[in-house]
């Protein structure tokens, strides 16, 4: 068993990214992730890779673009007003349908808004961000340790797919120090034939965005990827589950959020309330079966996260109806308190109560 | 006694076999078949990667028979970088017009020529945005009637025409800049020369290339081909002197056989 | 057992230090341990703080509310954080540098010159080894002596490893002035 280590969230995924193979890394500086490019620049070296401060996030994304057509595994990090920047190279990255990992270590916005951890990008992370139809992957590591487990997993889902997959954690993640036991290599391997590494005995390779000709080529070109992206509805989800099997009422969260529900989980059950916790790790696809299983189960659905309401929208899409989603959102850097979600759930409990009084 | 037929002119290799989409007295094709004369004797057609910019030429890939890659409006000496990192044994070419270049991308274009960066950027200046239907560029002369300057550039309104070449030239790390045009055919033999020189340094992997090529735009200008490539001499060359602005690896050689 | 702790001073004082040295030795006695520091806007004003939680159980939740613990470096942290302590719980205080005393009946109150027994050593910066020493006597449960000894040479990088020794005196005079008290 390997030894576990006290690492920084932001670290831990930096070193997971060395152990998944990545070898080129470019970034722009910005806090809070700060700590994944001073990583890469001392560990790149080592290792014989490449780590590279771009001028901008706009060529940051570009240079991943490049390396990734080069058919290496490559990876940029970021925080929101970056990663908005990222969004043009993310959208032609999709359109040239070629792998790389990107981390958003979220803070506060909209605009320059502020440096503590927030949740404010989900919309963009799991509607496309950029500009065209297309999808992104989107993981939610809720540890250091998933930040270290779900950066491994997310080269293997980049290179099996061939689209960008992003790690999407609030800045309390990524500045957290925890316990980790560094991950093993997957030990799974990807042919590129598609890579540009020169056309010698093979017909030359082209990888672009642009479908011009014939007039059908776009659209024929948006439906393999919806074929792919459907796929991926099928087959990707993750979900971790706590106390739902009885629940009454169930909170859904992600990321910090989802730590601080858990804890009022426990103490709601230490007073004999049926709270349980849905975390959906994977944000898009979101998690619909697996919520609708539990959630249709329950009596209320409360929605807590670092926003003022964006994942909301996917339990009520999920729900379509079938059971009441109520939201609590802070904002800002702001986290959720404790005591308002233990507060909402003790309101629903006592809400029952007069209804099944008064019938 | 057998004749043998020599052929005197032909196709380079590394030339697709398709018709362009360029206007009638359109740069780009000349160039295109330049670069690809080039690949051909420095016999580095399987080792090449083209960047396509967004422009008139972001079809390039479908003319040179090469592996080639898109990048986006201005992005091309970043995909270019990261290309070259991850494949340093190819030959990488970032081939962009003005808007491209000097607008949207002055950014990447500085820093990649700051950093050194081991790739070759062949810089088509036309003086105004081509694809797009001919608006004002960067490099649009002070005076020239585009879409958006329909009074001529107003240098108290928009600035001068900026000069890449001198710029890039205040920078410590470029091996190789030069200044050339496609407005006659002597011109154009001087711009073969210099792309071979971009292109066989690149191979010998000392450093960073650039190319600025003056170049036609009949269409968007409103001129008669003709007219277009005398208005290159007439008016562009004027501003922008064709030169050689640096070439450290020829400095280099003639001291080592200076010194031998 | 689960304790919250916040440790607050001035950029300097090792405050982001403490936490980790805490969360080290407690985690090798087989302890969950998590560690937020305190960046960006709440550092601004000098004052730097981090969040640890350790715990026999998995952690839910590493950010902490109401912390049961806090060790305050200087007169902005108390300030600060001991309207935050929850009813019962502990604070440390500096009292070489805080000039207002914390003054809450609900809590546990524990003064201790850090400055002073980090400056008898010769160094300003280890009043937080003094308040770890305090820490250990207060509350022997959260980690061991040994374990926080061992901790040191983890924590500490090779280039500061020689200061470990007076670092360690510091630590012990902390735990000798300070007496064992009952819960407030
Ligand atoms: C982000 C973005 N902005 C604008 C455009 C539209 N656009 C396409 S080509 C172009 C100008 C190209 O001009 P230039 O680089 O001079 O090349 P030329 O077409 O003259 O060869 C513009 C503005 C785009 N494709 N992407």
């Amino acid at each position: 068993m390997s030894e576990k280590v006290l690492m920084k969230g932001n670290e831990a995924l930096a070193e997971a990214a060395v152990i998944a193979g990545c070898r080129h890394y470019f970034a722009y500086p910005i806090t809070p992730q700060n700590e994944i490019p001073a990583y890469m620049s001392r560990r790149m070296p080592e290792v014989g890779g490449t780590f590279l401060q771009a001028e901008s996030e706009l060529a940051a994304i570009s240079m991943v673009l490049g390396a990734a057509a080069g058919g290496v595994r490559a990876m940029t990090s970021s925080s929101s007003p970056g990663i908005s920047l990222k969004q043009e190279g993310i959208s032609y990255i999709a359109g040239s349908e070629l792998p790389c990992v990107l981390v958003n270590i979220m803070r506060g916005g909209p605009g320059l808004g502020a440096i503590a951890g927030a949740q404010g990008d989900y919309f963009q992370a799991t509607r496309g961000g950029g500009n065209g139809d297309y999808r992104t992957i989107v993981l939610a590591p809720g540890s250091a340790q998933e930040l270290a487990d779900f950066t491994i997993e997310a080269f293997d889902l980049a290179d099996e797919y061939r689209m960008p997959v992003m790690i999407l954690a609030d800045g309390y993640i990524g500045q957290m120090s925890e316990p980790v036991v560094l991950p093993k290599p997957s030990g799974k391997s990807f042919e590129k034939p598609w890579a540009l590494t020169g056309a010698k005995g093979r017909k030359k390779n082209i990888i672009c965005s642009m479908k011009l000709i014939p007039d059908t080529a776009l659209e024929e070109h948006n439906l393999r990827l919806q074929e792919k992206y459907d796929l991926i509805t099928e087959k990707v989800h993750r979900v971790d589950t706590y106390m739902t099997d009885d629940a009454d009422w169930l909170v859904v969260a992600y990321g910090t959020s989802a730590r601080i529900a858990r804890k009022a989980v426990d103490r709601l059950r230490g007073e004999g309330i049926k709270a349980g916790l849905f975390r959906p790790l994977t944000l898009w696809p979101f998690p619909e079966k697996e919520l609708f299983e539990v959630g249709s189960k329950v009596q209320k659905i409360l929605t807590v996260e670092m926003s003022l309401g964006q994942m909301v929208e996917d339990v009520k899409l999920t729900m379509n109806g079938e059971v009441e989603v109520d939201f609590h959102g802070r904002a800002g850097g702001a986290v959720p308190a404790l005591d308002d979600i233990i507060e909402r759930i003790n309101g629903y409990e006592r809400e029952n109560h007069t209804h099944v009084q008064a019938s | 006694m057998s004749v043998k037929t020599i052929p005197m002119y032909k196709r380079p290799e590394s030339l697709s076999d398709v018709r362009t989409h360029y206007c009638a007295g359109c740069g780009h094709g000349i160039i295109h078949k330049l670069i690809a004369e080039v690949l051909d004797e420095l016999e580095l057609r399987e080792k090449t990667i083209v960047i396509a910019p967004v422009g008139c030429s972001v079809l390039i890939y479908n003319y040179l028979e090469v592996d080639g890659l898109e990048a986006a409006h201005g992005r091309a000496p970043a995909v270019a970088t990261g290309i070259k990192r991850a494949r340093p044994e190819m030959l990488v070419i970032s081939y962009q017009g003005d808007g491209d270049l000097l607008a949207i991308g002055t950014g990447e274009t500085v820093h990649a020529a700051n950093r050194g960066e081991d790739i070759s950027v062949i810089f088509v200046n036309n003086a105004i945005y081509g694809m797009t239907g001919g608006q004002l560029a960067p490099t649009t002369l002070v005076g020239q009637k585009t879409l958006t300057s329909p009074a001529g550039r107003n240098s108290a309104d928009v600035g001068f025409p900026i000069r890449a070449c001198e710029m890039l030239d205040t920078l410590e790390a470029p091996a190789y800049i030069e200044r050339t045009s496609v407005h006659n055919p002597g011109a154009i033999r001087k711009t073969k020369k210099a792309i071979f020189k971009a292109l066989k340094y690149q191979k010998e992997g000392r450093g960073y290339s650039f190319v600025e090529i003056l170049s036609m735009c009949p269409t968007n200008w409103g001129v008669q081909p003709p007219e277009a490539a005398d208005w290159v001499k007439s008016d562009m060359v004027p501003w922008y002197p064709l030169k050689k602005f640096r070439d450290r690896p020829a400095d280099e050689d003639a001291d080592k056989e200076k010194a031998s | 057992m689960t304790e919250e702790l916040i440790i607050a001073g001035f950029g300097g004082q090792g405050v982001l230090l403490t936490g980790k040295l805490l969360c080290v030795a407690a985690m090798r006695q087989g302890k969950q341990v998590s560690h937020i520091p305190s960046y960006g806007a709440e550092m601004r004003g000098g004052t730097a703080n981090c969040s640890v939680v350790i715990s026999d159980e998995e952690i839910a939740s590493p950010v902490i509310e109401k912390p049961s613990i806090v060790i305050a470096l200087n007169g902005p942290s108390v300030a600060k954080f001991e309207p935050r302590v929850r009813p019962g719980g502990l604070l440390i205080w500096n009292s070489s540098l805080v000039k207002n005393p914390p003054t809450r009946k609900d809590l546990v109150l524990v003064s201790l010159d850090a400055t002073d027994l980090s400056l008898s050593e010769g160094t300003e910066r280890a009043a937080n080894m003094a308040a770890i020493g305090a820490l250990l006597k207060l509350k022997p449960g959260i980690v061991s002596v040994d374990a926080v000894e061992a901790a040191l040479d983890e924590v500490i990088s090779a280039r500061n490893r020689k200061h470990n020794p007076v670092n360690l005196r510091i630590l012990h005079a902390g735990f000798e002035k300070t007496h064992k008290v009952d819960a407030a």
